[in-house]
């Protein structure tokens, strides 16, 4: 027996300050006469209130000495969280610590077909590179012909720049990468919100196809074959967003 | 240069407050709002004059609590405690095992990490659908959603709990 007039979010919409002034008139007026939304109302409100005594106080704190430091000590500078990033990403590398592909890449020797080996040298370069402030692309995305065709050449097939912005990303540059003696391209990309993912390419001359995901402790990424390329998807975000990227790049990449 | 870091600092109080509510933690929740703070300024180049830079550094922190959720237990992301019935259905809860949930601050924590964000950036942050839909990276209709189960959930919570006279706030943590 739904006899509202009104849904939760119009509810909520009311309680937030959404609403358009004639409609929060309306609304009021039937509020008056459905005292059980009107009560769920109240206890919205209460929830905002308590939340604010519970909370309020730490917005009223002074500035701690050391964060407004922070902010206008001169840049650069190296950051804790960053390096601790890489030293754990190169811990990674020496180690070989996941699952064992390391070893298995670097043996891999002259017939470098694409392991996971390629996969791991991807989430390492995102790892170290994403995190970079100075300098995370060689060629920054204002040139983005020549360094597609300039990647394209090294690679030695034609290469693109997936398009990331249905996802919100935009690309930031690419570099020039090394892959056990091969070159390989990394394409980065930025959201709003600074979140980075990183799109590794190189050439891969096998028939396998596999589409899968691989996970360390600092990043994870999606990656699959398509000769003359293998691509890995790198980033530290939801694996289900992740994913959702991973489609994108394969379907703009698929020839 | 320096106007823009004096606007990072002015946000500083309310991205704490924010953290606190997210983490629960003060330190955690400190180191949260530090991290984002370097994040922030290592990019700041980028920061568009205006636009919204607290919804840019709230956006900044808030991705970084989800990368540190992620790393840090491997638990899903959300941990559905999305049924209603589970607190208010007639299966009587085990003797001495009913709920009372008497604060707000405990009840939050019963939510899952997506509506608990979005009623943080709502209720406390004071932040339009539109502002916490860019924040979040979903659809305003998704932050409807989200506020309507998770302020309904805590409703009852509260309802449950709330056995005569309403009790004194109790600080989280």
């Amino acid at each position: 027996m739904n006899t509202s007039r009104y849904t939760d979010a119009d509810l909520n919409a009311y309680v937030d300050g959404e609403l358009d002034a004639e409609t929060v008139a309306e609304m009021e007026q039937w509020l008056a006469s459905h005292p059980e939304h009107a009560r769920r109302v109240a206890a919205y409100r209460q929830q905002n209130e308590d939340l604010h005594n519970l909370f309020d106080d730490i917005a009223t704190e002074p500035v701690p000495a050391h964060m407004s430091d922070l902010v206008l000590k001169p840049r650069p500078a190296s950051s804790k969280p960053v390096w601790a990033r890489i030293a754990a990403a190169i811990v990674l590398f020496a180690t070989g610590a996941v699952g064992g592909w390391g070893l298995h890449g670097l043996q891999g020797g002259g017939q470098m077909s694409a392991t996971p080996g390629f996969v791991e040298r991807a989430i390492g370069a995102h790892v170290v590179y994403a995190s970079e402030v100075l300098h995370p692309v060689e060629v920054a995305a204002e040139q983005e012909t020549h360094l597609v065709k300039w990647l394209s050449k090294r690679l030695g097939s034609p290469l693109r720049a997936p398009r990331l912005t249905s996802n919100g990303y935009n690309l930031v540059g690419g570099r020039l990468l090394e892959d056990s003696g091969t070159p390989a391209a990394q394409f980065m990309y930025e959201n709003r919100g600074g979140q980075r993912v990183t799109v590794y390419v190189r050439s891969y001359t096998g028939k396998d196809t596999a589409f899968k995901f691989f996970d360390t402790e600092t990043a994870s990424a999606f990656y699959w074959m398509d000769a003359p390329f293998a691509y890995a998807l790198a980033g530290d975000i939801p694996r289900q967003n992740l994913l959702d990227i991973a489609h994108v790049v394969y379907k703009d990449l698929s020839p | 240069m320096l106007d823009k870091q004096q606007a990072v600092i002015a946000e500083i109080p309310k991205l704490r407050r924010f953290a606190r509510a997210l983490v629960g933690n003060a330190a955690t929740a400190d180191d949260l709002v530090q991290d984002c703070l370097e994040r922030a300024l290592g990019r700041l180049h980028l920061w568009q004059e205006k636009t919204n830079m607290r919804a840019w550094l709230f956006t900044i922190l808030r991705n970084l609590h989800i990368n540190q959720i992620r790393h840090s237990a491997r638990r899903p992301l959300e941990t559905p405690v999305d049924d209603l019935n589970e607190f208010t259905d007639g299966t009587a809860p085990a003797q001495g095992q009913q709920l009372m949930i008497r604060d707000l601050g405990l009840a939050l924590d019963k939510l899952p990490d997506q509506q608990r964000e979005v009623i943080l950036l709502v209720g406390l942050e004071n932040m339009s659908y539109k502002e916490t839909a860019d924040i979040l990276d979903v659809p305003v209709g998704t932050v409807m959603s989200r506020l309507s189960r998770g302020r309904e959930t805590l409703r009852v919570l509260m309802e449950n709990g709330d056995q005569g006279d309403k009790p004194p706030l109790r600080r989280v943590k």
